[in-house]
């Protein structure tokens, strides 16, 4: 069992990188998810100004590369004086990225909740802030919920990007391992089995956990 | 706008003020006319039921007096004072969104399609308003909507959502949300349209019961005529935007003195 002396031998760096890995995805959902609700929300405004900054982020970071986006995080940004350590830059530079296209998602959602629901707010004198948080986005927040079960498995995925600023993350090391002993089919093996589990076994049942729990409390199910 | 509505008085004085006074509204989507000048007073504590074609505006008459809508031309005023309008320097400016809050207070609505919010229990959507806006404490408000969920037969249901109630049920739970508020005018919109016939009548007998036990100003649109001629005070019949005619419900459903009403109620009639 050849593949198993393997895991042996590098195992220890295998769980190291792995633990990377699962630190940059938590963070850089966070930073995610704090992203698409500011700019899905400031979409929105009435404001011109503040929907112009919204319009703005969200072309940017969907309309160019996440890997081009993570370089200038890292290399261009302290050119300007901003430095920032690499394991911040990596995963904010994911989130940042996702939470463009998470924006869309808040956005969507909000503006497939029936427009009575809004009329009822009104009715009951809420004002527009209370709509929003009481009515409006605990709703809007189920419509969102299976689309963002997709985007959490791309924040999964783009974190392996992170390596290429030298984060120890899973992929960094399964590259050193290959470097190192040319044995490419079990490294990058190991990567595709560990990120297919942590997808398919941890996140899917976790948001699919987080549908259910949800449908149940709003009465759907 | 203060040029144009220099000639509507500040507030409204003296005896027999009106609880509510449309005065030449006018409601414009696009080029197309839905509201044409209209004059409509509601005293206090009358219940004044609309019908007509569909289309002649009277759901846009509830949603503009609930402030859904802009208005085009012309003012609205509540208790004796401009809804759509605020005084400022001697004259009537379009409200702002603090005056909008505090007229609104007085008005509640009851929808077609009821509106209920779906993540929250019967319970919970009576105390929402009372809660959030009027900021009663959770006892308060819980003990103001299991007696407004009892009066509409619902307090059994208290801990249900929307989704296991049927359309009967939501529409009586919308009933007592919106009495939550203690408006004084409250606006029906159709509110048995979209229910199975067989329990149309638990929703009319709770209206008949606000009417005799609660001093409410009402403005009701439907088109059940028995319902109508039963529980108003007055029928207002619409026709492209305006009144066409209106009078006490024995008068305009015997005699209707206008042909279009004669043609608009042989209409219903044939249909029922
Ligand atoms: N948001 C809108 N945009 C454009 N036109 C509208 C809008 N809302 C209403 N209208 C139009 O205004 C007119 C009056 O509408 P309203 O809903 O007041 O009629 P109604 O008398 O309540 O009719 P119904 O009996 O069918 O409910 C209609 O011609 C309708 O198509
Ligand atoms: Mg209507």
């Amino acid at each position: 069992m050849a593949y198993l002396d393997f895991l042996q031998t590098h195992g220890d760096r295998l769980i190291d990188g792995t633990v990377v890995t699962v630190f940059q995805f938590f963070l850089a959902t966070a930073v995610a998810v704090s992203v698409a609700l500011l700019f899905g929300l400031m979409r929105l405004s009435q404001n011109l100004a503040i929907r112009s900054v919204a319009v703005g982020y969200i072309e940017i970071f969907r309309g160019t590369s996440l890997l081009v986006q993570l370089f200038w995080i890292f290399f261009v940004l302290p050119l300007f004086g901003i430095n920032l350590d690499k394991f911040l830059a990596g995963f904010l530079a994911v989130g940042l990225n996702m939470g463009a296209y998470g924006a869309e998602l808040v956005r969507g959602a909000i503006l497939a909740v029936p427009r009575g629901q809004w009329e009822a707010a009104v009715a009951l004198n809420m004002p527009r802030s209370r709509r929003m948080w009481r009515i409006v986005l605990p709703q809007a927040f189920l419509i969102m919920l299976p689309p963002w079960g997709n985007l959490v498995i791309e924040i999964l995925k783009g974190t392996a990007l992170v390596a290429l600023i030298s984060v120890t993350d899973l992929m960094f090391e399964v590259r050193q391992i290959n470097i190192a002993t040319f044995k490419a089919v079990e490294a990058f093996g190991t990567a595709i089995l560990v990120y297919y589990a942590m997808a398919r076994l941890f996140v899917t049942p976790c948001m699919r956990a987080l549908e259910r729990a949800m449908a149940r409390k709003t009465g759907k199910a | 706008m203060t040029e144009e509505t220099g000639r509507y008085p500040l507030r409204l004085e003296g005896d027999g003020v009106p609880m509510v006074r449309f005065q030449k509204v006018t409601k414009r989507y696009g080029p197309l006319v839905v509201l044409d000048e209209l004059d409509l007073d509601v005293a206090p504590g009358e219940m004044v039921t609309i019908i007509g074609p569909s289309g002649s505006g009277k759901t846009t008459v509830l949603r503009m007096l609930m402030t859904l809508e802009t208005i085009d031309g012309g003012v609205i005023y509540v208790d004796g004072e401009p809804l759509t309008h605020m005084v400022r320097n001697q004259g009537l400016v379009p409200a702002n969104s603090a005056h909008t809050r505090r007229m609104r207070s007085k008005i509640g609505m009851c929808f077609q399609h009821f509106n209920l919010f779906p993540h929250m229990t019967a319970l919970g959507n009576c105390m929402e308003g009372p809660v959030q806006v009027l900021k009663l404490s959770r006892k308060e408000a819980e003990e103001r909507s299991m007696e407004l969920l009892e009066m509409v037969g619902m307090a059994d249901k208290r801990d249900e959502h929307p989704s296991r109630l049927s359309g009967g049920q939501q529409q009586r739970v919308a009933i007592a949300r919106a009495l939550a508020m203690r408006p004084r005018i409250m606006l029906f919109d159709e509110v048995t349209s979209a229910l199975d016939p067989e329990v149309i009548s638990e929703v009319t007998s709770v209206i008949r019961r606000l009417v005799s036990t609660h001093n409410l100003t009402m403005l009701m649109v439907t088109h059940q005529m028995g319902f109508a001629r039963e529980i108003s005070d007055r029928v207002c019949f619409f026709f492209n935007g305006s009144i066409e005619e209106q009078g006490p419900p024995a008068e305009l459903f015997e005699a209707p003195g206008r042909e279009r009403t004669r043609q608009f109620l042989n209409a219903v009639l044939e249909a029922n």
